[in-house]
């Protein structure tokens, strides 16, 4: 049994340890907010908080995870009320959707890190990958949650 | 249309009530706010399209399937305008594809391709909202025994003019259901369009910013079992043996299938377990008669295309051969232009279960549920009313998921596990080998010029793979692919003034599977012609606007929106140093575009695209919001084909596996994309494609202004843009 703190609230969950938290969370704690794309790391769809910085749940063992604090895109507010949920809404940022719990991670996650990011600042946090071609909005839309002038 | 039809009511709510499992769908009305939808809903439905509940909120029913396009909205504008109803109230669900069949497809064709989703449905959904309001007007004059004439619907509210009464569509729903569906349905004067037009905000947007969308991969269903699937990496290999007790031996593994010669699967509680089982399985491949091929051959046998005497012909007009023998000058161009996967976000998927009844249930990602719904029968060997299809909202479209291939395997596999739910999931590794590509094409251009710089003569010969040969042989015309010709054929192709014309195609078939790739063959296409109409207007030694301007005369909404783009653009005007601009049009699915790229390329070779400002004309707009949402996505599709991703061959099969080798852009790379929607009326294009096809011949041009260098082959990650 691994013990797992997800969205405030603890798990005990039976699985393999090497079992990657992604899938962890979507089938054993039954949230599926937070995406399967690639496995490797390298879409950013199933971005998750671990500690507050946003992670790659894909390729984070479980059983690596010990105390930290899982956020997933569930437990970021309770309804939809983070700045950032409140300028995608506003700017009209997801298409399809399915990479947009992973975008809006990492961008809650750069904005609490950086407050008020550059474009240079949000070209090198926001590197997960949109099939829609979301990105422009994206980019308004962090400025907007930042209080950023257009 | 027919909308007097009698429908089989009952069964619409086998997809609303969805999944069993507690699983909601997130466009469904909040909160479930109608318990007891299914029973309350038939007494509600005004004609076929719309349903209306007592507190007046509005469903409306599509037919189509919403991947990220924004059609739900669209259509559901559509419905709204006509049936005057508070848009505010106005929700959507979908018609399931079996249901569509029980009743003779009274909400008509489902497929979802082509940019066609609003623009095919257009006239029968708005006289299905029409319809619905003269039944609820009707219902209220007769409630207050008035003249139908004088009585006026608005905003949800039916008024009675001369008292001033009023009532609203919730009470009067189950009245107007009762009426015969009217047969003659006038639609409004487009200038009297309220809701048509608007840039109004998506209604399913909420449910994609908190995780609660329910995609098909999301599914969750009792006792369900998830599978991982592998098909020979050849192309046409097949299966020889493999050691099922080893996967069998690992956690949480239920059963190995065989689901056909190409094609085997691991079956497991969990899906992860499900492909490291997979992974870890050894099977041998018989690899077939392709196990050798690779990209160098495929392009040397596309090449020899380019000069064969047995060619398709699209346009033939006067005599090119003359027009080169006669010619001041004669400009020659070879282009070429690479597989890709469309690699969706949500990688292919699907979910099904098979009673040993001979009962089947899916829930499905698709692009086409009628063809999802035939497939699944299909691979049961069930009629289609014995299946029952869910439709979710996709992960992204792109025109992979109008294929059904993942459809039937989820099926295959669940016919081999009667009674328990199989939820379908192919790695991304499985999605990137086993696509339906772009189609690998070549391109010879030859143009003449005459003393005086105007064209004369124009032959374009492509020579690839087609399309429609691997997916609908029977679509070919005389064996020819006239899909091939998109953009370039008589009736989109804008040069109608050259005056000798010859655009034909070899056909040049590989192993490799190809598909419909968002613009599909508008995107290479449209890179030959526009870039070498700039090397022509080089040549000629000039403005490579003033150029097209003089051959589009016969073109007027090829030039307007030519014209729309180098003016918002600021064609000609000074641009701060290193910037370079480049130019191009093009006109496909029902809408013309046009677009301006600003372009540096630094001394080291790097290139930054600033700005692409497009114009387009769709003729009617039904939400120019949307419009700009299609315009900046599909440009970073196309862009990324340009670019960097590409599909390459080795030893048969698609050497690239994940996102860490098919590269495509991120947020860094897109450029500001400025649309200019410019609906000139009186027609309806369509939306999802259409502009993707200027973004690369824009940027190329600007780099040829940069750089000097004409870039003609793709993607350009394998060129050196320093300057010559
Ligand atoms: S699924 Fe984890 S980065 Fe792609
Ligand atoms: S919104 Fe579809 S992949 Fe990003």
């Amino acid at each position: 049994m691994i013990k797992l703190s997800v969205n405030g609230k603890t798990h005990q969950v039976d699985v393999d340890p090497e079992t990657p938290l992604l899938w962890v969370i979507r089938e054993q704690i039954g949230l599926t907010g937070t995406k399967y794309g690639c496995g490797v790391a390298a879409c950013g769809s199933c971005t998750v908080h671990v500690d507050g910085v946003a992670q790659r749940s894909c390729s984070i063992p479980v059983g690596s995870v010990g105390q930290a604090k899982i956020t997933t895109i569930e437990g970021l507010s309770r309804d939809a009320s983070h700045p950032v949920q409140k300028a995608w809404l506003a700017h009209q940022v997801p298409q399809c959707g399915y990479c947009q719990s992973g975008q809006i991670m990492a961008a809650a996650a750069l904005l609490k890190e950086k407050p008020k990011p550059t474009d240079a600042d949000i070209d090198a946090a926001m590197t997960n990958i949109c099939r829609c071609g979301t990105y422009q909005r994206v980019r308004a839309a962090i400025h907007t949650a930042a209080g950023n002038k257009a | 249309m027919t909308h007097h039809r009698k429908l089989d009511r009952r069964q619409f709510f086998t997809s609303a009530a969805a999944v069993g499992g507690g699983l909601t769908l997130g466009w469904q009305i909040p909160g479930g706010a109608i318990p007891g939808l299914a029973q309350t809903v038939v007494a509600r439905e005004v004609g076929i399209w719309v349903v209306i509940h007592p507190d007046d909120v509005t469903t409306v029913r599509i037919a189509r399937s919403e991947m990220g396009q924004g059609t739900l909205t669209g259509l559901a504008q559509l419905v709204a305008e006509e049936l005057e109803c508070d848009w505010s109230k106005v929700r959507a669900e979908y018609v399931a594809p079996e249901v569509n069949h029980a009743n003779k497809r009274a909400w008509g064709d489902m497929s979802t391709g082509g940019s066609r989703g609003i623009r095919t449905s257009v006239d029968y959904v708005r006289k299905g909202g029409a319809a619905a309001r003269m039944m609820l007007t009707e219902a209220a004059a007769r409630q207050w025994g008035v003249p139908v004439g004088e009585c006026a619907a608005a905003n949800s509210v039916v008024t009675h003019r001369p008292s001033g009464r009023t009532l609203r569509y919730g009470h009067l729903a189950e009245a107007a259901a009762k009426l015969e569906v009217p047969k003659e349905v006038p639609l409004k004067d487009p200038k009297d369009w309220k809701i048509i037009g608007q840039g109004l905000k998506r209604i399913d947007t909420a449910e994609r910013l908190d995780g609660s969308l329910t995609f098909a991969i999301d599914v969750k269903l009792p006792g369900m079992l998830n599978a991982s699937i592998a098909q020979s990496p050849v192309f046409g290999g097949k299966l020889q043996s493999w050691d099922a007790a080893k996967a069998l031996a690992m956690k949480g593994v239920r059963h190995v299938v065989k689901l056909d010669d190409q094609t085997i699967a691991v079956v497991a509680d969990g899906w992860w377990q499900a492909n490291q089982a997979l992974k870890a399985m050894p099977i041998v491949w018989d690899e077939g008669a392709h196990a050798k091929a690779d990209s160098a051959q495929i392009a040397a046998f596309v090449k020899t295309g380019l000069d064969a005497a047995e060619a398709g012909v699209s346009q033939k007009k006067g005599d090119v051969a003359a027009a080169f023998a006669g010619a001041a000058k004669k400009i020659e161009a070879v282009y070429g232009s690479q597989f890709l996967n469309h690699a969706t976000m949500e990688p292919m998927n699907c979910t099904a279960r098979y009673d040993a009844d001979g009962k089947l249930e899916i829930w499905v990602p698709t692009q086409n549920g009628e063809a999802a719904h035939a497939a699944a029968a299909q691979a049961a060997g069930l009629s289609l009313d014995k299946v029952k299809v869910n439709k979710l909202h996709l992960g992204g479209g792109f025109g992979r998921r109008g294929q059904s291939d993942y459809v039937r395997q989820s099926v295959q596999i669940a016919m081999q596990i009667p009674g328990r739910p199989i939820k379908l999931i192919w790695s991304r590794e499985e999605d990137m080998q086993h696509g339906f590509y772009r189609p690998i094409t070549q391109c010879k251009l030859t143009g003449a010029l005459d003393a005086q710089g105007n064209v004369t003569g124009l032959h374009m010969r492509i020579a690839g793979q087609s399309i429609l040969a691997h997916l609908f042989p029977s679509r070919l015309t005389n064996g020819i692919d006239t899909l091939q010709f998109q953009g370039v054929n008589a009736e989109e192709f804008g040069y109608a003034g050259i005056p000798n014309l010859l655009v034909d195609h070899a056909m040049r078939n590989t192993h490799v599977p190809v598909g419909f790739w968002r613009g599909v063959n508008h995107n290479q296409n449209a890179v030959y012609m526009e870039c070498f109409i700039d090397e022509l207007a080089l040549a000629a030694g000039k403005d490579p606007l003033e150029f097209r301007r003089g051959l589009l005369t016969q073109r007027p909404k090829h030039l307007a929106v030519l014209n729309v783009a180098a003016e918002k653009a600021g064609w000609g005007k000074p641009l701060p140093a290193g910037v370079h601009r480049g130019i191009c049009q093009n006109y496909g699915f029902g809408s013309y575009c046009a677009a301006v790229a600003e372009v540096s390329v630094s001394a080291q070779g790097k290139l930054k695209i600033h700005r692409i400002v497009c114009a387009v004309d769709p003729g009617h707009a039904v939400n120019p919001d949307q419009i700009a949402a299609q315009t900046e996505g599909s440009f970073v599709y196309g862009l990324s084909a340009l670019l960097i991703s590409e599909n390459t061959v080795k030893n048969g099969r698609i050497a690239e596996g994940n996102f860490d080798s098919y590269e495509v852009m991120r947020l860094e790379g897109m450029p500001k994309v400025e649309t200019h929607v410019v609906p000139s009326g009186g027609f309806w294009g369509g939306i999802g494609e259409p502009t993707i096809a200027v973004a690369a011949p824009a940027v190329l041009n600007a780099i040829f202004a940069a750089t000097g260098k004409r870039i003609r082959t793709l993607p350009l990650k394998h060129h050196d843009l320093r300057r010559a």
